[in-house]
């Protein structure tokens, strides 16, 4: 090795060592440098905890994840270090936003479409613009700052995105979302509104299945009243809300008598029988004539639809008992040993067309659900036959058993008596 | 005859005075019409068993849906398909497709529907297009598919 | 000529050309011994029948089965609700199937307390333990072949055990199952067993042994030897009164058929979870039960392992019965054979009661 070959610094040989380490280096550097943020170093170590909550919930946030930082929304500078260079208005630091403001703090991105279009092409842009047609919207903008704004719902700092299970606007998770402020009887006070929604809802087939099924596809509050455009729809229109699943109800419904005299009566539809949030499985018990049906609180004795609320429910009644007895002695027969599971699933049809009929009322039109129950009591009645057919093959087999041991018993004892004579003439021949 | 251990501890035995002939002839007579009459009750079974019954074949792994007259162009028929419905399409294009008509949501009894042309779930509001994949509404998968065979006049469909 | 004359006519002409005289007269010299233990000659003469029974139920049900897993469930329906008496053959067949095992066992046991392996009938009594396999495999085949939920978790267990022995266990459990899950080539697989290769062995199997017990002439038991011994004449009063058992079995079998219908059961479905507390059939609940108690260890193998190369080995260990046990007896010898036999049956019924009732 020669020290003095170069007159430098140092040997080659160690400068190629020196230099290699620290390209090494500087890549594992660059590898794991975030974009500096000072704004998330300095407010991780405060001590208060709404100051110290934004930096350390940030991780989780959908907006980090895009490499979007505290300053693509308060502005500032997150280079700098010191506190007051850091927030430096001249660097554009908003700060806080006011309640009033968030929509617009907000949609400062998310109403820009171009913007939007470098993270995500197919969301929506128009969430401030069917903000304010909202019912929150329309108090925010009077002045009202006790309303939801976006990070009342979306939460602010840990924002995950909508198909993420631990979001707050995911399907299982909005109506507790909602709930925060909508089931506070004193938050709600001066708003003119009840605050027992979530608790009727949570009774509901709707909460059954989204919480027990976990059926996705089950309403929650947004599916009814909408997201940012959040408005209870209106009397006349609710039919057509419920109508999203419910087509066939709800076009039966749009084209009855009912759908007139609702309007004008300033009825809700729908709402008015099954309820608006507590909507419990129907029974038939809520159509016709007796005491605790829905019919009579409208309907006179002997008026056309009091007529035709009885109609219906007798002929429903009348095909459930149908098919009961038509069950009762299929099931009978089974017990007994008898082979009847294609007359029991025959069966089945009688029991759709009772879903069927129990569609069909919404038309109000007896002839109507006539045409399905007829069609039912008939396969009933053959369910019913089949299982009489099942029973008297097993009397035909028993009596049939009965004459054959007779048969089977008298020979074997003719065979011993054939014994004894042969045996007999034996034992005397010789 | 006459000298083994059996003859001579029969000869000891209490037995009955050997029967006049006709009585003999009558235990014979009735034995043999007893022993016919048992044999004919168990061959009348079986060649009652071997005569085929009126509905022929058991198992439907292949069954004839419709026939090609009565199922109109841009129409659908539900069609009992083993222990389950199935319906079978004919398209505005005069193309036959068949699928399981048991929604994927909540089990109820899909139909066709010749103004959208797909099919519809009366109880939710599901939809499926044509290729039988769940397009709308709350059902969560498609419906199973099956092959479609046009026979002549009968249209038969087959699990594949 | 009266009819006498003309049967007499008939006969000639069928001798002269089937010797069937020769035939008739080794028939009519058979004698069966008279004693205190005659009454079990007649077990080995009613499993043949019931054998015969499953012959014909099992030709007539193949005029209406379908052997594939898409239609073998619904043919058995069929059979069992649309074809005339198709129900009363099926529940025949499958009731017969079992008091055949079971007189089958009452046989093999009688036959092994009364000593009737002794020479010269050492090949007898081997041929019978081959159709007591052979039978077993009849049972286990045929158990799959409605294709309902038991069958099916059965079969799989049931193979499952199988591949657990050591080195042949794995091809064998494939062999068996036409691949490594139970399937509709499963299926397809045992029923050219159940109808073809086990029916094929089996006439052979009794050929040899009927015709051997015709050579030998009925044994008596050891304790008689030596002693007179009353006889009776085969044809036509022993078989008369085996007639008698055959007739009450029939009763027996239509009554089990009317009574108690075998049931259809649910199709079965590979991709459901097995239903809780499953059973073989009786025949094999004791060994089931048995394997049940064994610790999951022994030593340094699986518990299961073992208990089942255990009865894999007492099966051969029946072959070697008639070389070990030999005459001349000894008392020792005797109450040794003797205190097995006892031991060996009351594990067995023991240990299937218990089966059914836990």
């Amino acid at each position: 090795m020669n020290l003095n070959r170069d007159a430098a610094i140092m040997p080659r040989w160690l400068a190629g060592i020196i230099l290699q380490i620290a390209m090494i280096l500087l890549v594992f550097a660059t590898a794991f440098a975030q974009k500096k943020s000072s704004c998330i170093e300095c407010h991780a170590r405060l001590d208060d905890p709404r100051l110290s909550a934004p930096a350390k919930l940030f991780d989780n946030d959908i907006h980090h994840a895009r490499g979007l930082s505290c300053n693509d929304c308060h502005g500032g500078d997150p280079n700098a270090d010191a506190k007051e260079a850091a927030k430096d208005p001249r660097k554009g630091y908003l700060g806080r936003p006011k309640t009033l403001d968030i929509p617009a703090y907000c949609g400062k991105c998310h109403s820009d479409a171009n913007l939007m279009k470098r993270f995500n092409p197919s969301l929506r842009v128009d969430q401030e613009r069917e903000y304010y047609t909202s019912v929150h919207g329309k108090l925010l903008k009077s002045g009202e700052t006790r309303v939801a704004t976006c990070i009342s719902c979306h939460s602010v700092h840990g924002i995950r995105a909508i198909t993420d299970p631990l979001s707050s606007v995911y399907p299982s998770n909005v109506a507790e979302t909602c709930s925060k402020c909508h089931a506070s009887a004193d938050y709600m006070r001066g708003f003119g509104i009840p605050s027992d929604q979530f608790d009727k809802y949570k009774t509901s087939v709707h909460a059954k299945a989204l919480y027990d099924k976990q059926d996705l596809s089950a309403p929650t509050c947004n599916d009814c009243h909408g997201n940012h455009g959040a408005t209870p729809p209106g009397i006349a229109s609710v039919a057509n809300v419920c109508g999203q699943c419910h087509a066939r109800q709800a076009e039966l419904f749009q084209t009855s008598p009912h759908k007139a005299a609702f309007d004008q009566k300033q009825l809700g539809e729908c709402i008015t029988c099954h309820s608006n949030h507590a909507i419990s499985r129907p029974g038939d018990q809520m159509i016709g004539t007796n005491n605790g049906s829905l019919c009579i609180n409208c309907h006179k004795a002997e008026d056309k639809g009091f007529v035709a609320a009885g109609r219906m429910r007798s002929r429903i009644d009348e095909l459930i008992a149908s098919i009961d007895k038509s069950t009762a002695i299929l099931n009978t027969a089974e017990r007994a040993g008898m082979e009847v599971s294609r007359p029991k699933f025959e069966l089945k049809d009688a029991t759709d067309a009772l879903t069927h009929a129990r569609v069909l009322i919404h038309s109000s039109s007896t002839d109507e659900v006539e045409k399905v129950i007829g069609p039912g009591l008939q396969v009933s009645a053959k369910g019913y036959e089949a299982g009489l057919a099942a029973l008297a093959e097993r009397r035909f087999r028993r009596e049939g058993l009965a004459i054959s041991l007779i048969f089977i018993l008298f020979l074997a004892g003719l065979v011993y008596l054939k014994i004894r004579q042969i045996e007999g003439r034996q034992a005397t021949e010789d | 005859m006459g000298n083994t251990a059996w003859d001579k501890t029969t000869k000891n035995r209490d037995y009955p005075a050997p029967q006049p002939n006709s009585r003999r002839r009558f235990l014979d007579y009735l034995l043999g019409t007893s022993a016919l009459a048992t044999l004919g009750a168990i061959i009348y079974p079986i060649f009652r068993f071997m005569s085929p019954p009126q509905v022929i074949e058991s198992a439907e792994n292949s069954v004839v849906a419709a026939k090609l007259s009565e199922i109109p162009v841009n129409s659908g028929k539900i069609f009992k398909f083993g222990n389950k419905p199935g319906i079978l399409v004919r398209s505005a294009t005069g193309d036959f497709k068949a699928f399981s008509a048991v929604c994927t949501h909540l089990e109820c009894i899909v139909q066709y529907r010749a103004d959208t042309k797909q099919i519809w779930c009366a109880c939710h509001n599901g939809q499926y297009n044509l290729s039988g994949k769940n397009i709308g509404g709350p059902p969560p998968r498609p419906l199973e598919e099956f092959q479609v065979n046009p026979r002549g006049d009968d249209v038969v469909v087959t699990r594949s | 000529m009266n009819a006498k004359q003309k049967t007499e006519a008939l006969t000639a002409w069928l001798d002269e050309r089937l010797s069937i005289s020769t035939l008739a007269g080794m028939v009519s010299k058979k004698e069966v011994p008279l004693h205190r233990h005659s009454i079990w000659y007649y077990f080995g003469g009613m499993t043949l029948f019931l054998f015969t029974v499953q012959v014909v139920t099992g030709i007539l049900l193949l005029l209406y089965y379908r052997p594939s897993a898409e239609n073998a469930f619904e043919s058995v329906q069929f059979i069992v609700t649309e074809v005339k008496f198709g129900w009363l053959i099926r529940s025949i067949h499958s009731w017969s199937a079992n008091l055949m095992i079971a007189t089958l066992f009452i046989h093999m046991f009688s036959v092994f307390f009364l000593r009737a392996y002794y020479p010269p009938r050492e090949i007898t009594w081997i041929s019978g333990v081959l159709l007591l396999f052979l039978v077993i495999c009849f049972g286990f085949s045929g158990y799959l072949l409605p294709w309902n939920k038991l069958a099916f978790f059965a079969t799989k267990v049931g193979t499952e055990i199988a591949g657990v022995v050591p080195i042949v266990g794995r091809p064998m459990l494939r062999f068996l199952r036409g691949g490594d899950d139970v399937t509709g080539a499963t299926l397809t697989r045992f029923f050219g067993f159940h109808v073809a290769v086990l029916p094929a062995t089996a006439t052979v199997l009794i050929a040899v042994h009927v015709l051997l017990v015709q050579l030998h002439g009925m044994s008596v038991p050891p304790g008689l030897a030596g002693q007179p011994v009353k006889k009776m004449k085969f044809v036509p009063n022993f078989l008369l009164r085996d007639l008698i058992g055959w007739i009450l079995a029939i009763g027996v079998l239509a009554a089990l058929a009317a009574l108690f219908p075998w049931e259809l059961g649910e199709k079965a479905d590979a991709f459901a979870p097995a239903p809780a507390g499953i059973k073989p059939e009786w025949y094999f609940l004791f060994m089931f039960q048995t394997l049940k108690y064994l610790p999951p260890k022994i030593g340094r193998f699986d518990g299961e392992v073992i208990g089942i190369m255990a009865f894999n080995f007492i099966a051969l260990l029946l072959f070697v019965v008639p070389f070990v046990d030999r005459p001349p007896q000894d008392k020792r010898k005797t109450l040794i054979f003797n205190l097995i036999g006892i031991a060996a049956l009351l594990f067995i019924v023991v240990l299937t009661i218990v089966g059914y009732v836990t």
